[in-house]
């Protein structure tokens, strides 16, 4: 009885309920657009293993660390593996955000590090065979056509001159949270460039991947090798791969936060809209409700009715917003696949949207329940809207 | 004839809770535009005050930030006999060879450490920096472990206040005093001196070097006589180009981020404006009647529904400006992709983005009141009579 006064009292001011559920839609879609955003920001920090460290230099990462600090942290109880990973910062073509992408001069056992990176045995081969030789992502060989055998041509802004590369192979992601939007090539064809070019910068390492056997010890660890290196002319600093992603994002937090403000800001928004329909709604039908009140009916069938279309409205407008999301996603991450690599509705974005639909749905429909269950059935019926 | 406002007005009044609510809205979307508008205007502002237009910034070939740079000794020296470059009272070329680097210190209110620029300077870097003042304490001595810092970094970051001691590249460096430098990008920096800082971080190099010129108009032949000389590999560009284009990037993303947001969120208020409006129209189908039968014409209800409907976007629109203007206490700290450094400014309320978003909140009401009020218009006399 209830649900079917309520369905039908939603379709008899259709203009009405068509525009608030639109603007539901719009901005739920909005919202969960927001909130996977501010998920992009974190996937990097997602994506980070337990089981690896970063050792770089205390005094900012921009200072590199001599490179054969990497025999003494192999030399540490607890490390398996250690790989350098130089940010080589080359221009591709020209400056623009489009053909930005993250270049690394590493070693040759770092992607052993990195299991998440699938890489064709023939194509590894192909890879440590060849000096020149680079690994790129699959994200970042479709995105400019790069096939096994192309050049790559990058002009050095931190390492000054022209550097040409060979894409020898194409490394595919485990799954949907692995990013492979990076360019990968050898540190030791860097460094044998730089002994000739700026010997001064040769046998350097911008940081260290550690590799441990057992993430519970990641702190204890971090410890044993950041004491390793103190007084020295170059201290370290030792975290695990997924404080160090943090702190990326922490650098730019400001904007993290400003995003998650404005996401709240449009569910006020449309808290709005669909109040001021329900505020009008019940005001227009307060005869009806005494009417109802005299036939018998008590107050809380009247509170239950408005609620009810508010909640119903919203859940109506809810989940065609997060229908809708998820093409507009797939949309978004074409349009701006450049600058997150990685860009998937979450569950608890999910979660979130149907929560703030049902809140703003119970919200809305409150006050205006309140005013008319508590309406006295002769003023109701001498009233007129 | 036409209808008089004070109808309209009291027409707003008379539904109290329905005007509060779709103005709040639309108050909502108006803050989140004018406030984008003035992170971006604030930004420029940070950047352009940065530079001096007689001021030129010299960098090595093909990098982008004073961080990739490097200058040789010998190259710099040559600086000083070029042409164009103004003298100092003593008759010593205005040139400051600088160094840069970035360390890591601890945010306030957060253990997480951020990059804040460190420049090294001669003593003439701070006459090439005329915007810049000191607010407290004194600047560092040259040939001492002395360092001074920004009004952002005092203000955002752990143990830099006057006395304290920061500890980097081996060394501890006390803080003697903090500088304002109105607003400009330089208030996200550390400064001490070139030759303390270079020898505490094992350069040899020079990052940049800065360079007063004798008139603005002689950047043209000083860029030239740079060029003209093959032992200088360097890129001249005016200072004020040079931290416009270290912000591009970061201008970019806000302004488009703030645009995009803006117009969705101005659909969901449009409508907001839409159902009152269509609310308003029915409810008052028979004083339009009367309205019509009284005499006034078709255009006389559609402009009074009209601006009804713009007067409550104005409303809107007051209130929403009102609470972004608020926003000019607060500063943002963010990292600069492009610099790699943290940058911190403000919002800046300028006359123009108090018209745009007057003109944002009005666009949105005619819109959103449009077909009301064509409807409205559109009612027939006897039918709006009978209605009632």
């Amino acid at each position: 009885m209830l649900l079917k006064l309520v369905f039908k009292n939603i379709f008899r001011h259709r203009l009405r309920s068509l525009l608030t559920i639109a603007g539901l839609v719009i901005a739920i879609l909005a919202f969960g657009i927001l909130q996977t955003v501010v998920d992009a920001w974190f996937a990097g920090a997602d994506m980070a293993s337990a089981q690896r460290l970063i050792t770089r230099n205390a005094t900012s990462l921009v200072f590199p660390l001599p490179a054969y600090y990497r025999e003494r942290i192999r030399a540490i109880d607890g490390v398996t593996k250690v790989a350098i990973s130089n940010w080589f910062g080359g221009i591709y073509k020209d400056q623009s955000v489009g053909n930005f992408f993250a270049q690394f001069a590493i070693d040759d056992n770092y992607f052993d590090l990195y299991p998440e990176f699938r890489v064709k045995p023939e194509q590894m081969a192909a890879w440590k065979a060849d000096r020149r030789g680079a690994l790129v992502g699959r994200l970042l060989a479709d995105q400019f056509g790069w096939k096994v055998g192309d050049v790559v041509p990058l002009k050095g802004a931190i390492y000054p001159g022209d550097w040409e590369f060979v894409v020898r192979g194409i490394y595919e992601p485990k799954d949907e949270t692995t990013v492979t939007r990076q360019f990968y090539f050898h540190w030791d064809y860097l460094n044998e460039a730089l002994k000739l070019k700026f010997p001064r910068r040769a046998e350097q390492a911008g940081v260290f991947i550690v590799g441990i056997a057992d993430g519970s010890r990641a702190a204890e660890l971090s410890q044993a090798i950041d004491r390793e290196f103190r007084n020295s002319l170059a201290e370290t600093l030792t975290e695990t791969e997924k404080a160090f992603q943090l702190g990326f994002v922490a650098q730019m937090e400001a904007i993290v936060t400003a995003i998650r403000i404005v996401s709240f800001v449009v569910i006020v928004i449309i808290f709005a809209v669909v109040a001021n329909t329900m505020a009008m709604t019940a005001r227009e039908r307060l005869s009806e409700y005494a009417t109802l009140k005299a036939l018998g009916f008590g107050p809380a069938f009247v509170a239950g009715l408005i609620v009810g279309e508010s909640v119903m409205m919203t859940a109506l407008g809810g989940a065609l917003g997060i229908l809708l999301t998820f093409p507009t996603a797939a949309a978004f991450k074409a349009m701006v696949g450049t600058l997150f690599p990685v860009f998937n509705v979450s569950r608890d974005t999910v979660t979130l949207q149907v929560a703030c639909a049902v809140a703003v749905g119970l919200l809305a429909g409150l006050l205006p329940s309140i005013r008319a269950s508590r309406v006295k059935i002769v003023e109701g019926l001498r009233y007129i809207g | 004839m036409k209808i008089p406002l004070a109808y309209v007005v009291r027409n707003l009044w008379a539904r109290k809770l329905t005007t509060l609510l779709t103005a709040g809205g639309m108050a909502l979307v108006v803050f989140v535009f004018t406030a984008v508008l003035m992170l971006d205007a604030g930004l420029r502002r940070t950047l352009v005050s940065t530079g001096s237009w007689d001021n030129a910034i010299l960098l090595r070939q093909a990098s982008q930030t004073e961080i990739q740079s490097a200058i040789y000794r010998d190259q710099a020296s040559l600086l000083d006999t070029l042409p164009h470059v103004a003298r100092g009272a003593d008759g010593a070329p205005l040139v400051s060879k600088e160094t840069l680097v970035l360390i890591a210190i601890a945010k306030k209110g957060g253990d997480k450490p951020a990059n804040v620029v460190v420049r090294g300077m001669p003593q003439a870097g701070l006459a090439l920096r005329p915007q810049v003042r000191l607010i407290d304490g004194r600047f560092f001595r040259p040939g001492s472990s002395e360092i001074v810092v920004g009004r952002s970094v005092a203000d955002g970051f752990e143990g830099t206040g006057i006395g304290e001691r920061l500890r980097f590249a081996g060394r501890a460096w006390t803080v003697v005093g903090i500088f304002d430098g109105g607003k400009s990008g330089f208030d996200s920096e550390v400064w001490g001196d070139v030759d303390q800082m270079m020898q505490a971080f094992r350069r040899t190099l020079y990052s940049s070097a800065l360079v007063r010129l004798e008139e603005a108009a002689d950047f043209q032949a000083f860029a030239d006589a740079v060029g003209a000389d093959p032992r200088l590999v360097l890129d001249v560009k005016r200072e004020p180009a040079f931290y416009e284009e270290q912000s591009r990037q970061l201008s970019q993303f806000i302004t488009i981020l703030g645009i995009v947001l803006s117009l969705i969120f101005s659909i969901g208020a449009t409508i907001g404006a839409a159902i009152t409006m269509y609310a308003a129209v029915a409810n008052r189908t028979a004083e339009i009647g009367t309205l019509r039968a009284l005499g006034f014409r078709r255009s006389s209800i559609l402009a009074a529904f009209l601006v009804e409907s713009m007067a409550l976007a104005l409303v809107g629109g007051a209130a929403g400006l009102l609470l972004a203007s608020g926003l000019q206490a607060f500063t943002i700290t963010t990292m600069n992709w492009q610099s790699f450094s943290q940058l911190a400014f403000g919002f800046d309320l300028t006359p123009r983005i108090v018209l745009s978003a007057i003109a944002f909140a009005l666009g949105m009401g005619l819109l959103g009141g449009f077909l009301p009020s064509l409807r409205a218009a559109r009612l027939e006399i006897v039918d709006a009579l009978r209605a009632a």
